[in-house]
C-alpha cells in the first residue's frame, strides 16, 4: 500500500472519521444539546464520502484493467463504486427516515447514526473485497453492526426478538459460509479471488475440483442469507417486523444489495469457470425465492411483514439477472446490468415504501393493513406516493421497477431460459394482487371515524418525496442510470470472457 | 404543428388531470361545493380541447396518403433503441376521435352523476383518456406497452371507488386488473423477444423486418403472447369472464369508456401489431381466431339472452359484438398473401374496424341509457320493469334507436360493420361465416325480447318500483320521469352518429379502406 492508493479508499476513510466524530460528540455532549444535529453530521459525512467516489472513479480511468487493487485485499472498480454510491444514497435516506422515528423511542440516537455509518463502511469494504478473508471479515462486520441496530429499541420486546433471530440465523449462515471458504482454500491454497480462479482453471480436472460444487453451495448460504434468498430467508419476516423501521429499510435494500454484490463478485471472479454449475443452482434458487416470497406475501395482514415477503420475492427477480448473465460484448441485456439497474430502482422504491410505513406508524402506532383504510382521505399524498412505490414493486410502468423487470426478463429471454421467465411472469401477476390489496385499503375502504390527519416530519417527507421522484424518473428518463449500470457491470463481466 | 399534433392530443388530457388536482378552492378560499362545481365545469370545457384536436386531426389527415402520418420519431431511451414514435393511419384516426368523443360525453354525464370524491374522478378520467389515446398513436412497442398499462390503472380505481357496493366493485376491479396484467406481462416478454430477434422496438420497422423468420416455434410463442393479451382485452371467449363483473360494477361513464374504447384496444392491437408483424404465423392460426370469434358471437348472444340484469346483458352483448371483429380479423389473417382474396380480406378488416367504431357508439349509448334508468330506479333487474313506453316515451325512443343500431338494423350504424365482416368472411371461411350469421338472429332475440319487451312493452305496474328518484332534483316520486335535458345532450350526439354512419358509412370507410387495402396487398408476393 502506498500513498497513491489513498484516493481509492478516501470514501471509506471519510465514513470512518465521521462515525468516530459522532461517537465522540455524543460522548462529550452529556446534556444532549447537540443531539439533534448528529444525524445531519452523519448526512454530511455520507455526502463527503459520495463526493470522494468521483475522484476514485476518475483515477480508475488510468488503470489498464479498469480495476485498482489496494494491497491485494480490496479492489476498486466501477462495479464496487456503483454499489458504494448506492449504499451511501440508501443510508442517507434511512437516516432521514430515522430522525422522526427515533424521537421518543430511544434516548440514545447518537450511536444509532454512528453505527449506520459503520455499517455503510462495512458494505463499502464488502463490495470491494478481492480476497475470501476480506469477504468474510467485511460481511461479519456488516452483520454484527446490523444485529445491534435491529435490537436497538431496548424497551421493545419485538426489537429484541428481531435481533436475536437475526443473530442466530446470521451466525449459523456465516459459519457455514466459512466452511465453504475453507474448502476452496484447501483445494487451491489461496484466498485471493483471482488466484482461486487461476488455480482451479489451470489445474484442470484435478482431484480436488469436485470440492468446488459443495463450496459453491456453502458460500451461497452466507450470501443468500444477506440477500434473503430462499431457503435462507426464515429470519426475514420476524426481523423486518420487529426491527426499528429505518433498520428494516436498511436491511431490505442496502444490506440486500451488498449480499448480491458479494455473490456476484465471488462467483464471477473466483468461480467463473464453474458458471454453468452456479447458473443452474441460482436458477433453481430464483424460482423458489420469488414463488415462496410471493405466495407467503399473499396471506399477510401486517404491511411490514408483507413488504418483508415482497422483498424476498424481489430478490428472486433480481437473481434472474445473475443467473442469466451473458458476457459477450455489445449486448443490451448482460444480466448484470439488469441486476444493478434493478437494485438501484428497488432501493429507492422500497425505501420509499418503508418511509411511508414509518410516517403512518409514527402517528397510528400500527403497521396493520386495517390502519391503512381510507388513507387517501387523511393523507392523500402519502397514499398516492405509496401507490407509486407499490406499482413500481409490481413492475407497472412508468416506474423504475418496470424497467428493472424489463432488464432482468430481457436477459433471461436472451438466454432462452423459458421456464424461468414464464414462472417469473406468473409471479409478477400474483404479486400485483397483494400490492393492490394495500391500494384497495388505502383508496376503496372508508375512513374510520375517529381518525386524525397524518402529519409528516420534514426529513421524512423529504425522504419520501425524493424516493418518489427517483422512482418515477427512473421510469421516464432512465437513460443515465442504464448507462451507468451497464458500464459498472462490464468490470465484472470481463472475468467471464 | 403537424408533428406536434399527436403529442398535443395525447398529453392534453394529462395537463387536464394536473389542472384538476390544483387546490384552487383552497387558494381562492372557496367552499367545497363551489370548488367541486368549478372542477366539473372546468373538466367539461377542458375535455373539448382533446376532442377539438382530434376533429382537427380527422380533417387534416390525408386519406389518400399512404403509410403513417403526423409522425414523430425521437429517441426516448437511446441505449435500448426505444423511441418516442407516434403516428396515425386510417385505423387510428377514427379511434382517436371515438376516444375523445366518448370521454367528453362521459365527463359531461359524470358532472351530474358523480357526487363523491369529485376531484379524484375527473383526475382519473383524464388520465384514462391519455392512456387510451397513447395506445392508439404509439408506433413503438415499449411506448405502446407503457400507455397500455397507464390506461389500466385509472379504470381500476374508477371501478373500485365509484362502483355500487352491491356489485362487489373491489372484487371486480382487481379481477379486471389481474386479467389484463396477466395478458400484458406475457406481451412484454414477446416485445423483448421481438427486440432480441430484430434489434428494434419499432412497430413499423418490426413489420418490415419480420422477426423470427424461419423460427416457427419462437414466432408462434411470441404471436400467442400478443394474441392472448389482446384477446383478454377484446374480450374473446373463454377469456371474457372479467368483463361482466367489471361492467356491472363500474360507474356509468366508466362502463361507457370500458365498452366504448377499452375493448377496442385489444382489437386495435391485433390489427396494428399481431397482423403486420406476424402475418404468416397469424395465417397459420387464423382458423382458431375465426372459431374463437364465432364462439364469442354465439356464446355472448346466448348468455345475454339469459341475463336479468340489464347491465350484465349489455356486457355480454359486447362479447358477442366483439366476436364479429375477431371473425373479420381472423378471416383477413387467413387470406394473407393470397392475391385473389385481397379484396375480401380488406372488406373483412373494414367490417371489423367499422364494428369497433359503431360498437363504441351504440354500446356507449346503451350504457348511458342504463345509467339513466338506474339513477331513477336504483336497480337494473329486467323483471322489475315493464310498460315504460307509456311513462317515458322520450327515453323509449332513444333506447329503441340505440337498440336497433346495436342489433344491426340497416340504415343504422351497426349494420355496416356486420355486413362487411360477413361479406369478407364468406369468401374466405364460408362455413364459419354461415355459423356466425346465427348470431345476428340471436342478437335480435335478446334485444327485442329481453330489453325492449321487458322494459317498455306490456302494462306498467306501479307497485313494482314505488320510488323513483328525479335525477335533477333528487326528489323521490311515484312515477318514472322522462329524460332530463342534460341526459338528452349526452345521447343526441350518439344517436346522430348512429344515423349518420348508417346512412353514410363511407365517412369511415374512406379512412379504413385505403389503409387495409395497402396492408393486405402488401402481404401478396412477399
Amino acid at each position: 500500500m502506498n500513498l497513491s492508493d489513498l484516493v481509492f479508499i478516501l470514501p471509506e476513510i471519510s465514513l470512518l472519521l465521521t462515525a468516530v466524530l459522532i461517537f465522540a460528540l455524543d460522548l462529550i455532549d452529556r446534556e444532549g444539546r447537540r443531539r439533534e444535529s448528529l444525524p445531519y453530521i452523519a448526512l454530511a459525512g455520507l455526502g463527503v464520502a459520495a463526493l470522494r467516489l468521483i475522484p476514485a472513479l476518475n483515477a480508475l480511468a488510468g488503470e489498464a484493467s479498469g480495476a485498482h487493487y489496494v494491497t491485494g485485499m480490496l479492489v476498486v472498480d466501477s462495479f464496487a463504486i456503483f454499489l458504494k454510491a448506492l449504499a451511501i444514497m440508501g443510508v442517507a435516506l434511512v437516516i432521514l427516515i430515522a430522525i422522526p422515528y427515533l424521537r421518543g423511542r430511544t434516548p440514545y440516537p447518537g450511536e444509532f447514526y454512528a453505527l449506520l455509518l459503520i455499517a455503510t463502511l462495512a458494505i463499502c469494504l464488502a463490495v470491494g473485497s478481492a480476497n475470501l478473508m476480506m469477504v468474510y471479515l467485511s460481511m461479519e462486520f456488516l452483520s454484527i453492526t446490523s444485529y445491534v441496530l435491529a435490537g436497538y429499541l431496548r424497551e421493545d420486546k419485538k426489537s429484541g426478538e428481531a435481533a436475536i433471530k437475526y443473530f442466530l440465523y446470521g451466525s449459523t449462515a456465516s459459519a457455514i459460509m466459512l466452511f465453504g471458504m475453507s474448502l476452496l482454500f484447501g483445494a487451491t491454497g489461496s484466498l485471493g479471488l483471482s488466484d482461486i480462479s487461476a488455480a482451479l482453471s489451470f489445474a484442470g480436472p484435478s482431484e480436488l475440483v469436485w470440492l468446488t460444487i459443495p463450496a459453491l453451495i456453502l458460500l451461497l448460504v452466507g450470501f443468500g442469507f444477506k440477500a434473503s434468498l430462499v431457503p435462507f430467508h426464515q429470519w426475514v419476516p420476524d426481523t423486518y417486523e420487529g426491527a426499528p423501521t429505518p433498520i428494516t429499510t436498511f436491511l431490505s435494500t442496502v444490506s440486500k444489495a451488498a449480499g448480491f454484490a458479494i455473490l456476484m463478485r465471488v462467483f464471477t471472479m473466483a468461480m467463473g469457470w464453474a458458471q454453468p454449475q452456479w447458473v443452474a443452482i441460482l436458477t433453481a434458487v430464483a424460482v423458489l425465492t420469488m414463488t415462496i416470497g410471493n405466495l407467503a406475501a399473499l396471506r399477510q395482514t401486517n404491511i411490514k411483514r408483507m413488504l418483508a415477503y415482497s422483498s424476498i420475492a424481489q430478490a428472486g427477480y433480481i437473481l434472474i439477472g445473475v443467473a442469466a448473465v451473458l458476457a459477450a460484448p455489445d449486448q443490451t441485456f448482460t444480466g448484470y446490468n439488469g441486476v444493478l439497474f434493478y437494485l438501484f430502482a428497488y432501493l429507492f422504491t422500497n425505501v420509499g415504501a418503508f418511509a411511508v410505513v414509518t410516517a403512518i406508524e409514527t402517528v397510528t402506532g400500527s403497521a396493520e393493513l386495517e390502519s391503512y383504510a381510507g388513507l387517501v382521505r387523511r393523507a392523500p399524498w402519502l397514499a398516492v406516493l405509496l401507490f407509486l412505490f407499490l406499482i413500481s414493486l409490481a413492475g407497472i410502468p412508468p416506474t423504475g421497477g418496470f424497467l428493472g423487470k424489463f432488464f432482468v426478463f430481457g436477459a433471461a429471454i436472451q438466454q432462452q431460459m423459458w421456464a424461468l421467465v414464464i414462472i417469473a411472469a406468473i409471479n409478477s401477476v400474483v404479486a400485483a394482487f397483494y400490492y393492490l390489496n394495500v391500494v384497495r385499503y388505502m383508496f376503496f375502504m372508508p375512513l374510520p371515524e375517529d381518525s386524525t390527519p397524518i402529519a409528516v416530519a420534514a426529513p421524512l417527507a423529504g425522504a419520501i418525496l425524493l424516493a418518489g421522484a427517483v422512482t418515477l424518473l427512473l421510469g421516464l428518463i432512465p437513460g443515465p442510470v442504464i448507462n451507468w449500470a451497464g458500464e459498472s457491470a462490464q468490470s465484472l463481466l470481463s472475468f467471464l470472457r | 404543428m403537424n408533428s406536434a399534433l399527436l403529442t398535443l392530443i395525447t398529453f392534453a388530457p394529462l395537463v387536464g388531470a394536473i389542472l384538476v388536482l390544483l387546490p384552487l378552492g383552497k387558494w381562492l378560499g372557496w367552499s367545497k361545493e363551489r370548488e367541486e362545481k368549478l372542477i366539473k365545469q372546468g373538466s367539461i370545457i377542458y375535455s373539448l380541447l382533446p376532442l377539438g384536436l382530434s376533429i382537427a386531426l380527422w380533417f387534416a389527415y390525408n386519406k389518400a396518403g399512404a403509410g403513417f402520418q403526423f409522425e414523430v420519431n425521437a429517441p426516448w431511451i437511446a441505449v435500448l433503441n426505444i423511441n418516442y414514435h407516434l403516428g396515425v393511419d386510417g385505423l387510428s384516426v377514427p379511434l382517436v376521435f371515438l376516444t375523445t368523443f366518448l370521454t367528453a360525453l362521459g365527463i359531461w354525464y359524470s358532472s351530474r352523476a358523480i357526487k363523491v370524491r369529485v376531484r379524484e374522478f375527473f383526475f382519473l378520467f383524464f388520465l384514462l383518456e391519455m392512456g387510451m389515446l397513447g395506445v392508439f398513436v404509439s408506433l413503438d412497442l415499449v411506448l405502446f406497452y407503457v400507455f397500455w398499462e397507464i390506461g389500466l390503472v385509472p379504470m381500476y380505481f374508477l371501478i373500485g371507488i365509484w362502483g355500487q357496493p352491491k356489485d362487489r366493485p373491489q372484487y371486480s376491479a382487481i379481477k379486471f386488473f389481474l386479467y389484463t396484467l396477466a395478458g400484458s406481462v406475457f406481451m412484454l416478454l414477446a416485445i423483448i423477444a421481438i427486440y432480441l430477434s430484430s434489434g428494434t422496438f419499432d412497430i413499423v420497422e418490426a413489420a418490415r423486418l419480420q422477426p423470427f423468420a424461419g423460427n416457427t416455434l419462437a414466432a408462434s410463442l411470441a404471436f400467442w403472447a400478443f394474441f392472448i393479451a389482446f384477446a383478454i382485452k377484446v374480450p374473446s371467449w373463454p377469456l371474457h369472464t372479467w368483463l361482466p363483473d367489471a361492467h356491472t360494477a363500474a360507474p356509468t361513464a366508466g362502463s361507457v369508456i370500458l365498452a366504448g374504447v377499452m375493448l377496442k384496444l385489444g382489437a386495435y392491437g391485433i390489427i396494428r401489431i399481431a397482423l403486420p408483424i406476424f402475418p404468416e404465423t397469424m395465417k397459420r392460426y387464423g382458423l382458431i381466431i375465426v372459431i374463437l370469434g364465432v364462439i364469442s358471437i354465439i356464446y355472448g348472444a346466448l348468455v345475454s339472452m339469459a341475463q336479468w340484469d340489464l347491465k350484465r346483458l349489455i356486457a355480454y352483448s359486447s362479447v358477442s359484438h366483439m366476436g364479429y371483429v375477431l371473425l373479420g380479423v381472423g378471416s383477413a389473417a387467413l387470406a394473407v398473401g393470397v392475391a385473389d382474396q385481397v379484396e375480401s380480406s380488406t372488406m373483412a378488416l373494414n367490417g371489423a374496424a367499422l364494428t369497433m367504431f359503431n360498437h363504441g357508439i351504440s354500446t356507449g349509448a346503451l350504457f348511458f341509457l342504463v345509467g339513466i334508468i338506474y339513477e331513477r330506479a336504483h336497480l337494473r333487474d329486467l323483471k322489475m320493469f315493464g310498460g315504460l313506453s307509456g311513462k317515458t316515451p322520450y327515453y323509449y325512443g332513444l333506447f329503441a334507436v340505440t337498440a336497433f343500431a346495436s342489433l344491426g338494423l340497416p340504415g343504422l350504424a351497426g349494420f355496416w360493420g356486420e355486413f362487411f365482416v360477413f361479406r369478407g368472411a364468406f369468401d374466405i371461411v364460408t362455413f364459419w361465416a354461415i355459423v356466425g350469421v346465427i348470431g345476428i338472429i340471436l342478437t335480435a332475440a335478446y334485444i327485442l325480447w329481453k330489453m325492449i319487451q321487458y322494459m317498455f312493452l306490456g302494462p306498467y305496474d306501479p307497485t313494482k318500483i314505488e320510488h323513483w328518484t328525479d335525477p335533477v332534483t333528487g326528489v323521490e316520486e311515484h312515477a318514472p320521469m322522462d329524460v332530463a335535458p342534460f341526459e338528452k345532450i349526452t345521447l343526441w350526439p350518439l344517436v346522430f352518429f348512429m344515423v349518420l354512419l348508417g346512412v353514410l358509412p363511407a365517412i369511415l370507410l374512406t379512412f379504413f379502406n385505403p389503409t387495409f387495402l395497402s396492408l393486405m396487398s402488401g402481404f401478396v408476393g412477399k
